[in-house]
């Protein structure tokens, strides 16, 4: 068996949206040493379906196996293995900064280049929403960092493929 | 017209042309119970739901139907489990109905509430909790549907019980709707062409078949792909039977397949085991390389191109990379490959393998199977080899797990397929006797016989009164080496004969336990006694235990220690 290198993959997983659907999704990947380092899910624009954005870490091997145990869930509706295909993903997170005096402009400054907002505001904090590739969020908490992050709320990647619908 | 939910229960059933429920009943499922008498359908009342569940899975093994058991909820429901799984890991076609509390008490703990869908998850092809009495009829036709086709399984559907208690409209619908389930039966063309390429190449094949090959009755297609291109042909565990040990002329004389070499793997044949590891090509058909016949992976088939078959694309490049992947029903793809050599003239087939089966009739003579005689104590070979001879290879026989199991697969030579039930994939102690029971209600007019061990006999000897409250005629050979034979053979190898645990004796004296629960017992204690008990014991037309006495330090060879490669067989 060729045992090639560790990799992080995303799958988008197209489901019917029935009672237990993500417990066996869950279940397949605890039960048989799978790794979940994301998944978000919520309805899609028809109705009884929902699109769930996986992001897992395994070799190839890994990665196919995971892709054939999901599409022999009988509620699964379509497995899209993104390693194969282009696609676009963005993920938010809500980032609680400590903003004092002596730090709220430059706090700001970044907001700005990041293209963040700051949806609250109290006396010593400022809570940022930003929105992006996972490299750009991991790139505004790392400055952020140096400043003082108190909290993060990450949504985990969302998913799509590119150009037409699949 | 609207009908009930029980009484519903029972006209899908029928629409699915079930004849037997084996069933275990309690509160949830009271409705059901007071419902049946009305239809014809057979009830067989077991004595623990394990039970119910091996009947089914043996029923379905031996015929090819699904299998239906009926059970309670919370514990009923629980003592399922074991033979969901047995089934799920030999993809056993069941249907397994379990009560549950009525809906608004699901979730508050309510009295024998589990939740059975969660439990059983990873061990079904899928399950269903019916929410809404009109989503009844839809979920058991689905269930059905699921449990048959594809890769074949188990599905749990539960009934909390104020669904089976509420009314709507019967219509059974006639197609299933499962957008997510599609698969693949159809062979892809340029696969199998690619195949055909490869093999009519090889100087050294070997055909690697496995249990898809009798969940798709691809025997006849099997023999003669076998038979064209002139390769030995080896199976695992679940594949015996699949393909004849012996052929049967017109005159009625058996002799010995020239093409098959015997199972392969830790308790392999010496010419399976050696075979696989020198062919250049492996053509494997429903398997699934299991460790117990793969042993050390990255030693296996070490020069072969690896061609694989299955049903189930995750079922491929899981162990062992594959170089010619087939996803597809196995008697489609042989058939198609079959076309293509029947298309080309193949007379040079034989003339090329001619130094291969030489060579693999040199290893069959160097290390042929085989036990050391004895006169004074009775060898467990010995009876299944006579078992044998006296039942013919028409008998369907179960086995337990342990030594007797694998000498069951070593000594039997099965010819037919859907003769051997055997829990492959679990190694279910206890599978056995009520699968054995599951294949009578099949073929109630075939010999049916459980090969047991003296350890696993006991862990479902409760289904006797079962056999015997319903003329169930099965016959139970018991092995009876006062051991937990297969661990102590371990002990004795590699954990330097420490028998802790193993060793069984105080057993109950099994003749009279027999003629406790109303069945017939017999013992043999001596070689020249074995042929007389089992004669006897075939002609009665009841349920009969025999207590067969034998060496009790006997081991099973050839064994490849775990973790080596299959080359390295200790051979006595
Ligand atoms: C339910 C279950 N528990 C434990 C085991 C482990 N196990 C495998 S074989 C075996 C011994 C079987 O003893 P027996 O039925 O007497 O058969 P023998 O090996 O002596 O022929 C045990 C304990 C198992 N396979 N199944
Ligand atoms: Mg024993």
């Amino acid at each position: 068996m060729i045992i090639t290198e560790k990799q992080r993959y995303t799958i988008g997983i197209l489901v019917q949206n029935v009672p237990g659907v993500l417990a066996r999704i869950v279940g397949l990947f605890s039960g048989r040493g799978y790794n979940i380092e994301t998944i978000t899910a919520a309805e899609t624009n028809e109705p009884g379906l929902t699109r769930i954005t996986l992001v897992t870490t395994g070799d190839e091997r890994v990665l196919s196996q995971i892709i054939k145990q999901l599409n022999k869930l009988i509620n699964i509706i379509k497995v899209y293995d993104f390693a194969e295909t282009e696609f676009v993903d963005r993920e938010m997170a809500l980032i609680k900064v400590r903003a004092e005096q002596a730090t709220r402009a430059e706090v700001l400054r970044i907001v700005d280049i990041f293209r963040a907002k700051v949806v609250d505001v109290s006396a010593h904090f400022y809570t940022l929403e930003v929105t992006g590739n996972e490299g750009k969020i991991n790139a505004i908490l790392e400055l952020l960092g140096q400043i003082g992050i108190v909290e993060v709320a990450r949504t985990g990647k969302a998913a799509l493929a590119r150009s037409k619908k699949h | 017209m609207k009908m009930k939910g029980s009484q519903i229960f029972f006209e899908c059933l029928k629409k699915e042309g079930v004849e037997v429920i084996f069933g275990f009943p309690g509160g949830a499922v009271l409705d059901i119970y007071h419902e049946m008498p009305k239809h014809d359908i057979r009830h067989i009342l077991v004595r623990h739901e394990q039970g119910a569940a091996h009947m089914a899975d043996g029923y379905a093994r031996s015929s090819g139907r699904v299998g239906v058991c009926l059970v309670t909820s919370g514990p009923g429901a629980t003592n399922t489990v074991t033979g969901i799984a047995t089934a799920y890991m030999d993809s056993v076609p069941i249907v397994v109905f379990t009560g549950q509390v009525p809906t608004p008490l699901i979730g508050d703990d309510a009295f024998q509430e589990v939740d059975i869908i969660g439990i059983t998850r990873p061990c079904t092809k899928h399950s269903y909790l019916v929410r809404n009495i009109n989503d009844l009829q839809t979920v058991i036709r689905e269930a059905f549907y699921l449990a048959r086709t594809g890769r074949p399984g188990p599905v749990v559907v539960d009934l909390p019980k104020d669904v089976i208690q509420a009314q709507t409209e019967f219509k059974y619908p006639k197609k299933v709707d499962l957008p997510g389930y599609h698969p693949t039966i159809e062979a892809h063309s340029g696969q199998v062409k690619r195949a055909q390429d490869i093999l009519k190449k090889s100087k050294s094949p070997v055909i690697f078949a496995g249990g898809g090959i009798i969940i798709s009755d691809s025997t006849s297609e099997l023999m003669q792909i076998a038979k064209l291109i002139q390769a030995p042909v080896t199976c695992s565990l679940m594949g015996l039977g699949g393909f004849p040990a012996g052929i049967t002329d017109a005159g009625g004389l058996r002799r010995p397949n020239p093409l098959w070499l015997g199972m392969v793997g830790m308790h392999g044949t010496y010419q399976a085991n050696m075979a696989i590891s020198h062919a250049d090509v492996i053509f494997a058909a429903g398997v699934r390389f299991d460790d117990r016949v793969t042993g050390k992976i990255s030693e296996f088939a070490p020069s072969a191109r690896i061609i694989h078959i299955d049903v189930d694309p995750s079922s491929i490049s899981k162990n062992v990379d594959v170089d010619v992947p087939i996803v597809g029903d196995c008697k489609n793809a042989l058939q198609q490959l079959i076309r293509l050599f029947e298309a080309e003239p193949v007379e040079n087939q034989a003339a090329i393998r001619r130094p291969w089966l030489e060579q693999i009739d040199k290893w069959r003579k160097d290390h042929p199977l085989t036990y050391s005689k004895d006169c004074n104590v009775i060898k467990p070979q010995y009876v299944i080899e006579k078992i044998r001879e006296i039942a013919g290879s028409d008998a369907i026989i179960t086995t337990e797990v342990g030594q007797h199991q694998m000498w069951t697969a070593q000594f039997y030579e099965f010819d037919r397929p859907r003769t051997l039930l055997t829990s492959g994939g679990l190694g279910t102690m206890g599978y056995g006797f009520p699968a054995a029971i599951g294949a009578q209600m099949a073929f109630p007019d075939k010999l049916v016989i459980d090969i047991a061990g003296d350890g696993s006999i006991q862990m479902n000897i409760q289904e006797l009164c079962t056999a015997v409250c319903n003329d169930i005629p099965v016959k139970v050979v018991i092995l009876n080496n006062k051991y937990l034979g297969l661990p102590r053979q371990w002990q004795e190898l590699f954990y330097e004969k420490n028998y802790t645990g193993s060793c069984l004796e105080g057993s109950p004296d099994f003749v009279k336990l027999a003629q406790a629960y109303g069945a017939v017992g017999l013992r043999a204690e001596k070689p020249e006694e074995v042929e007389s008990v089992l004669r006897e014991a075939f002609k009665i037309k009841k349920p009969v235990l025999m207590d067969f006495v034998v060496s009790r330090e006997e081991g099973v060879y050839p064994i490849v220690p775990p973790g080596k490669s299959i080359t390295e067989m200790l051979l006595a």
